[in-house]
């Protein structure tokens, strides 16, 4: 099952190697990885998304606990959440694409955020499937290229992760 | 305040940390530490042949003192040389901190002389490592370094310092710190006591119990809590290859130790048992056997300092984190308040049948006439030693044979690597034993494969005068290698048996020691009693042992606990 751990790590060199080589290490499986420092600027927040069997995320949380780095941490599919990714993807259009583009831009409530006479740049946020259905909507055919952030995640209502 | 170079806050911070002895190798990126520890004689350095034995001496201190060891090296092929030092440390949760050479900060990334990234080549085999970023910081970093390595579940902490962090004309206040905090790093100081209480009930309400104790119980000085509850108790006690010594072998309730080369006896009654307390082991490969098969009809309390090694192969019922000697405690007490009593009907059962199982001998050897057998050879030493030697081994047959027939009554007292199984480690943790306990006899067990991986350093025991005794069980072949090939591989021996193997006995003359051979039955007691008597001498026993032995018991591959190969013909 696809989970989102949400990871506050000391702002330390060296400390997004140890939590990388650790699932390497133990041969867990990373999907999607983001990080940044926080408000906080001695803490980074590091978002990983992974899948596995209920003893396999249960191992990769106590292992990652067990780094001296890391200061907290929470397996966010474990309640409500929320998650975001970024997606910047550029599309080839000419003549009456244009239009269909901008429409199914609009739909996905995405943005086109740079012009030339032949491309569309499209920044779209969301949940990773919706990110798909945008890029299956629009046919591959047409992508030139695809940038995406990775997932962040937080949860909802009053519980933070925080020191 | 004083005013002191990085280097000499290094040395200082060394001091002030109490530690005597530290083992290593200098070179370029290390001079300004040596030169620093020139200059003073409270902190005793011992210089090794190659700097993997600088780290299974401090390795062989740590594990028969419970204090950390201490190495020093150089950059580059100093510091990779210590890498299977240090993984032998990580796997088995020896605390060690060990202080590595680095090219100056301003060449890191040139590709410089003697560069190596040692921060990211160790990250996966320490428990924690630490670069140095100002030389002020040095003291900070030193007293992190033993905190880490010597809490919770302790570990090695390579330290990586940048030769212009100790350059001499830079000189920085010195104050030694007398605590670190870490907001990331808390180990656990104890149970919890819902779960404590929950285990006491489970196994006061068990009928056919046993305590299966490992490493942990030794590594968190918590031998006199297991002894004291396993009495009070009455239940039957098994230990892991690193818990040997945990609970007195020659005690009655002590069933011997478990797994792929335990006794008939530990192994049936784990795997008929209706209740497991887990105490400071980790559910290893080499005892469970195939997982999904073992112990049907346990449930299962652990007892772990370690969250992540509960229910990483096997399902614990009942988790407890902590220390162990704080929880053992707890169980006692709770165990001595309760108006509940162990069943004693079903206990008197429980014993009639492992006492069967002992009765059936499952550790029988064949002797011979004019062969030496390496069981008896240990058997003999243990005799002769009053069951009461530091023993450190290499891996292999020798290793097994050491751990079966010498009986261990103290912790701390047999030093093997059981956990990365590094051939080589025996003479060096020998080394760091005997240069602590001089006045205590010091074994070290191996084979002729294993001693000529860090022979070398029988230049060092000259050096030092650490005149530990060297028992080579001589099969003239990588001996468990070709056991593995005669049960799995048709007796075809790939690259197991050794051509030209050197004479011993020259080789530890040539190094200013004593060499004897022994390759007649009639010559074992009286040699090894004359062997014994040279207090001062390090003498190198060439023992010529049957070629052809295997070791048994021995767990059928992908079988449970109980499918043991009792001899090369007799399978249960």
């Amino acid at each position: 099952m696809r989970r989102i751990i949400s990871v506050l790590l000391e702002n330390e060199p060296g400390a997004l190697s140890r939590v990388v080589g650790l699932f390497s290490q133990r041969n867990y499986n990373i999907e999607t990885l983001t990080v940044a420092p926080t408000e906080d600027e001695t803490l980074s927040r590091l978002t990983v998304t992974t899948s596995g069997s209920d003893r396999v995320i249960e191992q990769i949380t106590k292992q990652l606990n067990k780094l001296v780095e890391v200061v907290k941490l929470v397996d966010l599919t474990e309640g409500p959440h929320i998650e975001r990714e970024l997606m910047l993807v550029k599309l080839k259009a000419t003549g009456s694409q244009r239009a269909e583009i901008k429409r199914t831009v609009d739909i996905f409530r995405g943005q086109i955020v740079d012009v030339t006479s032949s491309v569309y740049t499209v920044q779209l946020a969301g949940d990773s499937d919706k990110l798909d259905g945008f890029i299956q909507a629009i046919g591959t055919s047409g992508v030139l290229e695809v940038v995406r952030s990775g997932v962040s995640g937080i949860a909802r209502g009053e519980k933070v992760l925080s020191l | 305040m004083e005013l002191l170079s990085g280097a000499d806050m290094l040395i200082r911070s060394l001091q002030d940390e109490g530690i005597e002895y530290i083992y290593g190798y200098p070179g370029g990126a290390a001079l300004h530490i040596y030169d620093a520890l020139f200059r003073q004689d409270k902190v005793k350095h011992i210089l090794v042949r190659h700097e993997q034995a600088a780290v299974h001496m401090a390795d062989g201190y740590a594990r028969a003192s419970g204090q950390p060891g201490t190495v020093l090296v150089t950059s580059g092929p100093g510091a990779t040389n210590t890498i299977t030092g240090i993984a032998t440390a990580f796997m088995d949760s020896i605390p060690m901190v060990v202080l590595c050479g680095q090219v100056a900060s301003t060449l890191i990334g040139e590709d410089a002389f003697q560069e190596t990234d040692m921060i990211g080549v160790s990250r996966p085999v320490v428990k924690h490592n630490l670069s140095v970023r100002h030389p002020s910081e040095i003291p900070e970093i030193i007293r992190k370094a033993y905190y880490i390595a010597s809490t919770g579940r302790p570990g090695p902490v390579v330290v990586d310092i940048p030769k212009d962090m100790t350059a001499p004309n830079e000189r920085f206040e010195y104050a030694y710190p007398k605590k670190v905090k870490l907001r990331s790093y808390n180990p656990a100081i104890r149970g919890h006591a819902g779960q404590i209480k929950k285990a006491v009930d489970m196994m006061l309400a068990a009928r056919r119990p046993i305590i299966y104790a490992g490493g942990g119980v030794i590594l968190g000085k918590a031998s006199g809590q297991l002894t004291e509850l396993v009495r009070k108790l009455g239940f039957p006690v098994t230990n892991t290859l690193m818990g040997i010594g945990c609970y007195p072998a020659s005690d009655k309730q002590h069933l011997g130790w478990l797994g792929m080369h335990g006794t008939y006896e530990a192994n049936m009654a784990m795997h008929h048992s209706d209740l497991i307390l887990a105490v400071g082991a980790r559910f290893d490969d080499r005892v469970t056997n195939a997982t999904e098969k073992f112990c049907p009809g346990a449930r299962i309390i652990h007892i772990d300092i370690d969250p992540a090694s509960i229910s990483k192969t096997i399902d614990a019922d009942v988790p407890i984190v902590g220390p162990v000697d704080a929880v053992l405690k707890e169980m006692l007490a709770l165990v001595k308040e309760s108006k509940e009593k162990p069943d004693a009907e079903a206990l008197s059962s429980w014993w009639k049948q492992i006492d069967e199982w002992r009765a059936f001998h499952g550790m029988r050897y064949e002797t011979s006439p004019d062969v030496i057998k390496p069981q008896e050879v240990v058997e003999m030493l243990c005799r002769l030693t009053n069951g009461d030697a530091f023993v450190t081994s290499d891996v292999g047959q020798h290793q097994m044979f050491a751990a079966q027939y010498y009986k261990f009554d103290k912790p701390n007292r047999w030093i093997n690597s059981g956990g990365l199984g590094t051939m080589g480690f025996g003479l060096p943790a020998a080394m760091g034993v005997k240069l602590n306990y001089p006045d205590d006899e010091v074994l070290c067990i191996t084979g002729e494969g294993s001693i000529q991986m860090n022979i070398q350093e029988l230049s060092t025991c000259n050096q030092y005068n650490l005149p530990v005794k060297i028992i080579n069980l001589n099969n003239q072949s990588l001996g468990m290698v070709r056991q593995w090939q005669d049960m799995n591989y048709e007796s075809r021996h790939s690259h197991s048996y050794m051509e030209s193997l050197p004479d011993f006995i020259k080789l530890a003359e040539a190094y200013g020691h004593v060499g004897v051979r022994i390759d007649r039955k009639e010559d074992l007691e009286p040699k090894l009693k004359e062997v014994l008597a040279m207090k001062d001498k390090l003498v190198f026993v060439d023992i010529q042992v049957d070629r052809f032995e295997h070791v048994y018991p021995m767990q059928v591959a992908r079988g449970c606990m109980k499918d043991m190969w009792l001899s090369k013909t007799e399978r249960v």
